[in-house]
């Protein structure tokens, strides 16, 4: 199968973007993909959103953003699976263009959250979950997180603070990302003192709902133009895959399943072990996620993620860096962007423009976008091209 | 609001009716005329007991739109006797601590309204601490 490449990557910041709506954050982040990718004009949009029908009253996102961004005309449509809509916005470009139907790609990732507060917000991100037989309930995102993690701490010994360093590694890692929500080291008697939640959930075990929105451009190797990025990144493997809605209707509920699979598939398809990956960017919207996903993807045995986390394995240095950019905490949620933005801050690592952040010698990246816990698993390997080295392209 | 919605879903709601797989005898709730335990159909109604036991439970203070008048509120995922897992409000808690393996009971109470004074009030199942006697 011929190569598909990243040639092109915007990002807005991630914040409470009061003066951009909707449009105007997804316009900014595919004017820079498209200035990125120098000069290539897409054929098809791919949008990945989670909750405009309910945050803005704005379905039909497609025509919406295709317009205002100049591309009238061209294919556009949403992709939507609760938080893995980006990753699966990706996998919708990535199918289209090594397909042959599409020579070049759009990919953007758009969420507008601060537009509704409160009780609405959390009306709106529930619809994620089983309407039927969960929400109504009163079952919300954070409390599903709750219980899993409650449960998690039942069946493992996990001391006091035990899941601290998701947060402490993610916001270390924000300071030097200028796109991240937050870019403050927090300290760890920060995350101990913080306010609770829902029980076990601290509030620096999830992450902030905001503003963002993050654009790719897709397009297969030999159609890149002379004056295009000269730093290549392939998507070397693709998968997605489900697991039941709600969590009640899961074997067990403490193993993503669907992240496992997915990201063997991808591995499977690059040709790569686990060992030959050189950092991680998970889908940290709450710590109990983050850790059932190193456990999934097979970097931490069934119990032992945190214990990853609490040996510095996670961090810059450390075995598996993850959340290289801040991730979800620090970085910010952004919903349906969030996927994008995972993919925008690989290829970042793996052209080596990561700063202060750089994973040295950085080749293959995972990164994994999640709907709910992990109802849908998008994984993506990533992999640096490298045109001094024939024997790689 | 939902009214054909509420209304469809009475039977779970009220009387935890599932089903039974005639093939390899699993439990289902929620129904879905499919086992998800051999995959063959299952369409045989079954009523639940109600009793269970509490698998992991914890308390929501920022709540959903129509639900914040009741907050905080406990949400629960109770393991039913007959095998399944199902997502549900604790109540009648008083001064009890709830914790993992705590035996509960199904009861019937107010779930949520749908906002203004002409709204459906929706009931629905709700599980309470059960007496240790009654289990089994």
């Amino acid at each position: 199968m011929t190569d598909v490449v990243i040639t092109g990557i915007g990002q807005t910041p991630v914040g409470e973007h009061w003066e951009l709506g909707l449009r105007d954050l997804a316009v900014a982040a595919i004017r820079d993909a498209l200035k990125d990718a120098g000069g290539l004009k897409p054929q098809a949009l791919f949008v990945g959103n989670m909750l405009a029908p309910n945050l803005s009253n704005q379905a039909h996102l497609g025509a919406l953003i295709a317009e205002y961004a100049g591309l009238t005309g061209i294919e556009a449509m949403t992709v939507e699976a609760s938080g893995a809509s980006g990753g699966a916005a990706l996998r919708q470009g990535y199918l289209a263009v090594a397909s042959g139907m599409v020579d070049v790609a759009l990919v953007v990732g758009v969420e507008k959250f601060t537009d509704k507060i409160g009780s609405d917000v959390e009306e709106a991100t529930a619809t994620e979950n089983d309407a039927d037989f969960e929400s109504i309930h009163g079952m919300t995102i954070t409390a599903q997180a709750a219980l899993l993690m409650k449960r998690y701490m039942h069946e493992n010994e996990i001391p006091e603070n035990g899941f601290a360093n998701f947060a402490l590694t993610a916001h270390a890692n924000g300071v030097a990302n200028k796109n991240a929500a937050f870019q403050k080291a927090i300290k760890a008697e920060t995350y101990a003192k913080a306010e609770m939640v829902s029980d076990p959930i601290k509030v620096f075990d999830m992450a902030p709902q905001l503003d963002g929105a993050a654009a790719l451009v897709l397009t297969r190797r030999e159609l890149i133009p002379s004056n295009g990025q000269s730093l290549l990144v392939k998507i070397a493997g693709s998968a997605a895959s489900s697991d039941t809605l709600a969590l009640h209707d899961r074997k067990d509920m403490l193993y993503f399943d669907a992240a496992q699979i997915s990201a063997g598939k991808a591995m499977k398809q690059a040709g790569i072990t686990l060992s030959q990956i050189n950092f991680f960017e998970y889908h940290d919207i709450f710590s109990i996620y983050a850790a059932l996903q190193l456990e999934a993807v097979g970097f931490a045995i069934k119990g032992k993620g945190w214990k990853l986390a609490a040996d510095g394995e996670i961090g810059l240095k450390g075995k598996i860096p993850c959340a290289t950019m801040g991730g979800m905490k620090a970085r910010g949620f952004a919903g349906g962007a969030s996927g994008v933005y995972q993919a925008v801050e690989a290829v970042t690592q793996l052209r080596g423009q990561a700063g202060a952040n750089q994973i040295a010698g950085a080749t293959y990246g995972l990164i994994q976008s999640l709907g709910g816990p992990a109802s849908t698993a998008v994984s993506h390997i990533l992999q640096k091209l490298d045109w001094s080295n024939p024997d790689s392209v | 609001m939902e009214i054909p919605r509420h209304w469809r879903l009475k039977k779970q709601r009220y009387g935890l009716v599932g089903e039974v797989c005639p093939h390899c005898d699993h439990k289902i709730f929620p129904p879905r005329d499919v086992c998800p335990n051999c995959g063959d159909e299952a369409k045989e109604q079954f009523a639940f007991s109600g009793k269970g036991e509490v698998y992991s439970y914890t308390t929501v203070y920022e709540a959903p739109a129509g639900f914040d008048a009741n907050a905080p509120y406990t949400v629960a995922i109770v393991k039913l006797e007959e095998g399944p897992m199902l997502t549900a409000q604790l109540t009648d808690l008083g001064e009890q601590p709830i914790s993992i393996g705590m035996p509960v009971e199904m009861v019937t109470r107010k779930m949520r309204n749908d906002g203004d004074e002409r709204g459906v009030i929706v009931y629905g199942y709700k599980f309470r601490p059960a007496p240790l006697h009654t289990t089994a």
